[in-house]
């Protein structure tokens, strides 16, 4: 019984030093700004390898959302001969909640997991450990440019997302089912606000794109210097990225869709 | 060297691409090309009943949306609703005596202000009330009348 207690008690104050230890990490990060606008061509490595090299997945899985959506979406709303609110339905649903969501689902999986491994093996092979002795500050000189490009190009894949999402919906709704185009547009036009719905849209990935990468780059730092450790690090860190994300859209759609 | 001046092409590819992307989202899916209430003149209507419109809702003209509801309250005074009405204006030649109307888009449909036409020299401005009004359709007191006039006969 007593064994049992401490064991939970252990564990409790094993995540309560880990978060405490990630927000330090998060601000050593955050220092770190300073050191990647002074390295543009480091920077811009990073985008390529998290950003660009994500954007295929990102454009495949908006044009077959789009299109599932658009389907679904016509086959219920046909029975009520309300079909012309199709794009309304496509595109307030991925504006508000899919682009973001499953944009920032799928770069953990692609870049996240990348930077994870990444890092970790660094640490494995101690090369880390050598910067350091170096003087020159791994936080600053490895994970802060990634860190960064991360925050960067989630917002921009879930603007594409949206936008290929809406077209492709378009393209099944439209094109092959044949709701009036005219109306498909006008009124997800008429329902749709730039500033409540699609600044909203890409708060909430901003948000995303800094807790996804925040936890990408802390299990990589964090894990154990072995190749299980590696391993373990990036489960985790694909895990951890879905459950915050998913919480996170449930706190953020409460705040600022609620009463709408 | 070659490699590095892929990698810059494509960065500069992407954010162009999100650029664009945001521009189509902005001008093609949202209305923020269209009328904003912003930009209007407002002009106030008292109604004895507004039924279920709501701020946002379009107010127009033979059909034609010149303008939306950007507020409505209950007026202490003459205990009647106020809505308040940004109107665009391109529209500043309406007549003084025009009629401001609720009615409901389709059967269940959302309801809009529809705008009538006077006859009246001086035109509504920026803080102009208007006169004639006629209050929302309340479905009950349709069904209300119609009972008493069949039991009536």
């Amino acid at each position: 019984m007593l064994d049992l207690l401490q064991r939970f008690g252990a564990h409790i104050i094993n995540t309560v030093s880990s978060l405490g230890r990630a927000t330090i990490f998060l601000f050593n990060v955050l220092l770190g700004l300073k050191d990647v606008l002074l390295r543009p061509k480091v920077f811009i490595r990073e985008l390529y390898s998290v950003g660009v090299l994500s954007m295929l997945i990102i454009i495949f899985s908006a044009i077959f959302v789009g299109m599932v959506m658009s389907l679904l979406g016509y086959i219920t709303l046909v029975d009520f001969g309300a079909e012309e609110s199709l794009g309304l339905l496509v595109s307030l649903s991925l504006i508000r909640e899919l682009g973001p969501v499953l944009s920032a689902l799928l770069f953990s999986g692609r870049a996240g997991s990348a930077l994870t491994a990444e890092i970790g093996l660094m640490k494995a092979t101690e090369q880390l450990a050598s910067m350091e002795m170096m003087a020159v500050d791994p936080v600053r000189r490895i994970i802060a440019p990634r860190f960064f490009a991360g925050l960067v190009t989630l917002p921009i894949l879930t603007i594409i997302f949206m936008a290929v999402g809406i077209y492709s919906g378009y393209l099944v709704g439209s094109v092959w089912l044949g709701v009036d185009e005219g109306s498909f547009w006008s009124q997800m036009q008429h329902k749709v606000e730039f500033r409540h719905d699609i600044v909203n849209g890409i708060i909430k990935s901003v948000v995303f794109a800094f807790v996804v990468t925040w936890i990408a780059v802390f299990q990589g730092y964090n894990a154990m210097p072995t190749s299980e450790g590696v391993s373990k690090a990036t489960t985790n860190s694909v895990v951890y990225s879905a459950l915050a994300v998913l919480a996170l859209d449930f706190v953020l759609t409460a705040l600022m869709f609620s009463n709408f | 060297m070659g490699s590095s001046r892929t990698a810059e092409i494509t960065v500069g590819a992407l954010f162009v691409l999100g650029i664009l992307a945001l521009f189509a989202l902005a001008m093609n899916v949202s209305n923020l090309s269209s009328f904003s209430a912003e930009k209007g003149f407002n002009v106030s209507a008292k109604f004895g009943n507004v039924g279920g419109l709501q701020t946002k809702a379009k107010v127009t003209l033979s059909g034609v949306t010149v303008g939306r509801v950007t507020e409505i309250f209950y007026d202490k005074k003459s205990f009647r609703a106020t809505v308040v009405m940004a109107i665009d204006p391109q529209y500043d030649y309406l007549p003084e005596d025009t009629q401001a109307s609720i009615y409901t888009a389709g059967l269940l449909g959302e309801q809009y202000v529809s705008l009538e036409p006077g006859a009246e020299e001086v035109s509504l401005k920026e803080g102009s009330v208007i006169q004639l009004t006629q209050s929302a359709v309340v479905l009950e007191e349709i069904i209300g009348k119609v009972l008493v006039s069949l039991t009536t006969k």
